[in-house]
């Protein structure tokens, strides 16, 4: 995990055109106090135990108070649910000693705000927070010089509040960041680290805040990329293969092109119909006949796994200590299992979009995208412009989870409008978002683990093949282990899966938590232990060991050996920098088998939690969407052929199977914030594996956990 | 074949004349900028293009469009009355009901047609009720609260 982060920051981090767009910037944003910073402050950086990162020499967000007093954040960050539209101005506001109404969030506008690898990782929060906070600190240092002038006071004798600045003996004595602000041009590129609010000073972090952009979206006034509308605007429906890797032979689109209205493209693989009516469009692409060349499938959603281990590439250890063959002798019982996690969607409710528009050499793009310097780049690409004639605008994005890093569709409209003359837009339909999407990839976990005469953990052999390392090494104390990692990137190695995979939420960590906790259960199980006990007897970490004790307090757990027939189960996982430790309580359907989640609690461990009930929501959030992947969710196929179309066969979570949730945020206000968007999900396919093997002992080692399976597990 | 058709929409009285094959998604969407009423699946799986037509809630992507002759047509933009936000949009604020929001107006409008047909509803039948609304984010516990809280608010009928 930690060198993917450093690989990201490393290649993406700092603008190709810097000094270009920094003139850009500057000319934008007009009078008032600008301080500029960067993601990539040393001392950021070692705190996060990242040393021997070479430093940037440019900034890449920055704050901006106006002659108006209102306090603008620019970044290339985006909204897509996880909330930091409001947790980054919760920051910024409280080291400003502003209202939180008085900030503005400028996020993902490619010409307005700096480069920015990227919305993912949950590393907003934890890498971006830290030196927003300080810029903020810095302006409110500028903000005391200028007041000092002013009022004629020394800065030790001036105190912020609410964006006035206050002689500390005279409240009457006083000045505006407004009045501050106003006909000024200060510029400050953030150098040193400026002392920092103490927790005890917080104002607004820590406290949970709503949703600022609530109202906008309850009204239906927030705008997506498929609500913005250009004059002459054409929306286009594109031809897609039946299958990836189908070759097109033939093509007759003279109907189409017959028409009303209808105006049909082809340039190389693209086809379109397009008309000023998306109806209209939909029915044209209908009328295009063509002939493909459907390869011969080789695998299907049964063989997969089989073949993902004969491609497999060489492994990497990725973490090792003792000596397994010792472990082994230790061992008084070895278990070896293999655990098997089909291909998931993302399947955000809002498919990807893009609307773009040509002037002259200017591209607007306007997409639905956790990347929008990535689209840039991609668009000027495909277009032969150089990146700083490309304009993204990232509107609300409806919902990402890792699935709009990718954005052909932006690429398709910006080839559309270029061949059409018009803004096009390019929405695609959910048949589409299934057959486009860079699911999560199918994977296989091998582990032989052995235990000692005591309980205690003695091997740990671990070796996962194509869910990648996040999650993948083990935070138990145990003596002899290896983890090996088998193809680490989401993406697969080339013939490996047969369309595209990629990051999906916690990327990785959902399939190896799986695996690592259903066999530590089994192990437990094993032992003859309750897990709760087997675990803390096997651990050393006490970040973990006080989550565990957290969870089992709410829960209310009582030791007992599985199964106990109670259906209870718990599981723990890092994510993010952020511990997790879930507890379960299921139910399995005597004649069906289906299961019935009745009760998750979570405690989470994160560090200083900003926005404690955004956390929260993040948590249930993950909560449910997890049992998505782990009760129903994997995409079923034939070669290259996606049997999955819509919401009628993949199922995802309804309001149905809401067990009752609760949540606890370990809240270490001394502690550096960790991610919050992910790690909850992580520990779902195992928490209820483990409460389905204590409800009917049937322990299923493949995800997602149907009725089928534990029908097969219970024979 | 066009054919005209006269309705009310969010309140004032609407004359359009269109296609007879256009489902009502599109004609809110595209002719008349009503952009709050989103598509999410095309099929009717979702609930993301939901709106109101005679106060029942109603897929508008699978709605033929000539159908609202003569109808009550509600969408998004016209529950707030008077620039103040309807109990229920109220409730989904203060409970932080929701995430990315793109589900949301659906997740509204459907809630209120429950809540005209239930007042004062359990949590099982608000779970009935709002079954064929997905949400990918899990706002869905969040989702209900609102909706209890906002029946509370709204107890007398929210007939407007």
């Amino acid at each position: 995990m930690k060198t993917r982060i450093l690989q990201a920051l490393d290649l993406n981090d700092s603008a190709p055109s810097s000094s270009v767009s920094r003139r850009k910037f500057l000319k934008l944003t007009g009078g008032g106090i600008v301080v500029l910073f960067t993601l990539r402050d040393p001392e950021w950086l070692e705190a996060q135990g990242r040393r021997g990162v070479p430093l940037p020499e440019d900034f890449n967000a920055f704050l901006r108070i106006g002659e108006d007093g209102r306090v603008s954040c620019f970044t290339g960050k985006i909204e897509m649910g996880q909330g930091i539209v409001t947790s980054l101005a919760q920051m910024m506001a409280d080291e400003l000693d502003i209202p939180l109404a008085s900030v503005d969030m400028v996020m993902g506008d490619t010409d307005l705000c700096p480069f920015d690898q990227g919305t993912w990782g949950s590393m907003s929060t934890r890498f971006f927070g830290p030196p927003l906070r300080a810029a903020a600190a810095e302006a409110r240092g500028i903000l005391l010089e200028l007041a000092s002038e002013r009022l004629r006071l020394p800065a030790s004798q001036l105190s912020t509040e609410d964006g006035t600045v206050y002689s500390t003996t005279d409240r009457k004595s006083k000045v505006t960041y407004a009045e501050l602000a106003a006909g000024k041009r200060i510029e400050r590129h953030l150098m040193a680290k400026p002392p920092l609010k103490k927790p005890g000073d917080f104002k607004l972090m820590g406290k949970p805040a709503l949703r600022r952009d609530a109202v906008e979206k309850v009204t239906g006034r927030a705008k997506y990329a498929g609500d913005i509308r250009e004059p002459g605007m054409l929306y286009a429906r594109l031809l897609r293969p039946p299958a990836h890797g189908a070759k097109l032979l033939s093509v007759d689109a003279s109907a189409a092109k017959a028409a009303a209205g209808v105006r049909v493209v082809q340039e190389g693989d693209l086809i379109a119909a397009l008309h000023q009516d998306p109806e209209q469009a939909a029915k044209a692409l209908e009328l295009i006949k063509a002939e493909w060349d459907k390869p011969e499938a080789k695998v299907d959603d049964t063989t997969i796994f089989d073949h993902l281990l004969k491609v497999a590439p060489a492994g990497e250890v990725s973490a090792h200590a003792g000596d397994l063959a010792a472990g082994e002798r230790l061992s008084t019982t070895v278990i070896e299992e293999t655990y098997l996690d089909g291909y998931v969607a993302h399947a955000p409710i809002e498919p990807h979009t893009a609307l773009a528009k040509i002037d002259g050499d200017k591209v607007t793009v306007w997409a639905s995208t956790q990347s929008p310097f990535g689209v840039r780049e991609e668009v000027a690409t495909a277009l032969g412009l150089k990146a700083d004639n490309v304009r993204v605008l990232t509107p609300w994005v409806g919902g990402g989870f890792g699935g709009k890093g990718s954005d052909g569709q932006a690429v398709e409209a910006a080839r559309l409008a270029k061949l059409t003359g018009k803004p096009v837009q390019v929405a695609w339909t959910r048949a589409e978002e299934f057959f486009n999407d860079q699911f999560r990839p199918a994977a296989v976990v091998k582990i032989k683990a052995g235990i000692d005469a005591a309980g205690r953990l003695a091997l740990w052999d671990y070796g996962v093949y194509f869910a990648g390392d996040r999650g993948a090494v083990h935070c138990y104390d145990i003596p002899n282990h290896r983890t090996t990692v088998f193809g680490s990137s989401w993406r697969g190695v080339p013939g490996s899966h047969p369309f595209g995979t990629g990051p999906w939420r916690a990327p990785g960590n959902n399939t190896n938590t799986f695996a690592r906790e259903s066999h530590i259960d089994a192990l437990a199980a094993a032992a003859g232990m309750d897990p709760l006990e087997f675990r803390l007897k096997n651990l050393k970490d006490e970040k973990m060991i006080r989550a565990l004790r957290e969870a089992a307090r709410v829960f209310g757990w009582t030791p007992a050996k599985a199964p106990s027939g109670r259906g209870f189960g718990l599981a723990t996982g890092i994510d993010a920098g952020t511990y997790v430790v879930h507890m379960a309580e299921v139910e399995v359907d005597k004649a069906t088998q289906e299961v019935r989640v009745k009760r998750v609690v979570c405690a989470q461990d994160m560090g200083l939690a900003i926005n404690p009930e955004g956390a929260k929501i993040q948590i249930e959030g993950c909560i449910t969407m997890g049992l998505g992947y782990a009760l129903k969710e994997h995409i079923r196929f034939k070669g290259g052929e996606i049997l999955d179309q819509n919401f009628d066969t993949y199922e995802i979570p309804r309001f149905s199977w809401l067990p009752k949730i609760e949540t606890v945020v370990i809240d270490d206000k001394n502690a550096a914030p960790q991610g919050g968007g992910e790690p909850a999900i992580v520990c779902m396919g195992a928490v209820v594996a483990n409460a389905i093997f204590d409800a009917v002992g049937a322990r299923v080692r493949e995800m997602p956990l149907t009725p089928e399976r534990i029908r097969t597990a219970r024979k | 074949m066009t054919k005209t058709v006269r309705f009310t929409l969010n309140g004032r009285p609407k004359t359009l004349t269109i296609e007879d094959d256009r489902m009502l998604l599109w004609v809110l969407r595209t002719d008349l900028g009503l952009t709050g009423t989103k598509f999410g699946c095309g099929e009717g799986y979702c609930g993301a293009c939901t709106v109101l037509v005679d106060n029942e809630a109603v897929r508008s992507c699978g709605y033929p469009a000539v159908k609202i002759d003569d109808k009550k047509v509600m969408t998004i933009e016209g529950l707030a009355a008077d620039g103040k936000l309807h109990p229920l949009q109220e409730a989904f604020t203060t409970h932080d009901a929701l995430q990315c929001g793109y589900c949301t107006s659906g997740m509204i409008l459907n809630a209120y047609a429950l809540l005209l047909r239930k007042p004062k509803p359990s949590r099982e039948e608000i779970v009935d009720g709002m079954e064929g609304n997905l949400c990918r984010c899990g706002a869905h516990t969040r989702i209900i609260q609102a909706i209890q809280a906002a029946a509370e608010v709204m107890a007398g009928g929210p007939e407007r």
